[in-house]
């Protein structure tokens, strides 16, 4: 009788056993799948057509003062796009701020091109018909000019050591109705949302392979994101309040990934899902 | 007026290998806007591409080519520095053409 008992055991563990591999390779092979149709859509990548948009909008006089971009410093000189975006977020001295991309064109907008503030945050992103964001096809044209370009920021000033610093502080900061922080997602290997798999931001290769893919060309919403749309959409999905487009929270946030991706060739717009 | 097409055309032996990414909309008239109307159907309804006034490939879509369309395809018959044409028309009657040169 004590035998038969044993025996079944052996047998149910070997049932498990078996269930398991069937579950892990039917993820892997999901995600080879995905592989394989993200390889088939870079050859024709849409946000082509936003970097085609943003640069003819790069060299235009704008606003009421009819400034063009050229005159936007990026930290690399007045105009110089190539490569400016790998060093980025950084500190501005005529801000006396530390900015990333979005908020840098922001600034050259209201301070350089005469727009109210306001109006500058108009569109921040697009929608399809109803809106399109000049701010996403500008974003797609300056980070196109960093392609394959090692990402290189910088923690000099002391304010960019404070973003940092409040940046890394943030990621682990948990809140929200469902007592979620980025980590809950992002501090472990193979998590998933639904087929989605989720990048581990804490390791090197996690963090590097993640910042490097930013921008990228959402097929299943039809629009090139930008890197404040990525953490305002992670915000949202963890039921925080309203990250504001170009805040502190945003920046710091942006400079805590940059930085850690560090070292990885930028490799973006690219394309996703 | 529509964004610009984005062309290549690169000649691989005696084959041009010709690749448009069109920017569209291309609405299928199935969806719903926030107030429940039917969103009207707006899509590329013809593709023509033309090398020195010989057509090379005529197309006619519907409402289930994806939104900013990517056609990729191969002729023979061109040589380096010739011009290809790409011209869509869709349901409205907007028209886009755009050229590229072989290289």
């Amino acid at each position: 009788m004590k035998s038969l008992t044993r025996l079944h055991v052996v047998c149910a563990l070997g049932a498990v056993a078996v269930v398991t591999a069937a579950a892990a390779w039917a993820q892997t092979s999901a995600v080879d799948e995905i592989a394989k149709y993200r390889a088939a859509l870079k050859d024709g990548n849409p946000a082509e057509l936003w970097e085609v948009r943003g640069q003819g909008m790069w060299a235009q006089p704008r606003g009421p003062k009819q400034v063009s971009f050229e005159k936007c410093d990026l930290g690399l000189g007045p105009g110089v796009v190539k490569g400016a975006y790998a060093q980025m977020p950084r500190y501005f001295a005529d801000a006396d701020r530390v900015l990333d991309l979005e908020s840098r064109l922001l600034w050259c907008m209201v301070a350089q091109q005469g727009y109210t503030d306001a109006d500058a945050r108009k569109s921040p992103f697009g929608a399809g018909n109803e809106r399109k964001s000049d701010m996403e096809a500008l974003v797609a044209y300056v980070t196109s000019e960093s392609r394959g370009i090692k990402m290189n920021v910088a923690l000099n000033h002391p304010k960019e050591q404070e973003a940092y610093r409040l940046g890394g502080k943030m990621f682990a900061f948990r809140g929200g109705t469902h007592d979620f922080s980025c980590l809950t997602c992002h501090g472990d290997d193979g998590k998933r949302i639904r087929l989605q798999d989720l990048p581990n931001l804490t390791t090197v290769a996690g963090a590097q392979l993640a910042y490097t893919t930013w921008p990228a060309y959402r097929v299943s919403q039809g629009e090139l994101r930008s890197f404040q749309w990525r953490l305002f959409d992670c915000f949202r999905q963890q039921r925080f309040p309203e990250l504001l487009y170009g805040s502190d929270a945003s920046i710091a946030l942006t400079m805590y990934l940059a930085r850690n991706a560090n070292g990885a060739a930028f490799d973006a717009p690219a394309i996703k899902r | 007026m529509a964004d610009p097409m984005r062309i290549r055309a690169n000649l691989v032996g005696d084959v041009t290998d010709v690749k448009v990414l069109m920017s569209h909309q291309m609405e299928t008239g199935q969806r719903k806007d926030a107030q429940g109307k039917v969103i009207p159907a707006w899509f590329i309804q013809n593709v023509a591409v033309t090398h020195s006034g010989k057509t090379v490939l005529s197309a006619q879509w519907g409402t289930a080519i994806s939104q900013n369309p990517f056609l990729a395809f191969r002729f023979k018959g061109a040589g380096k520095g010739d011009k290809v044409q790409v011209t869509w028309t869709d349901n409205r009657g907007d028209k886009r053409t755009d050229e590229a040169t072989v290289a």
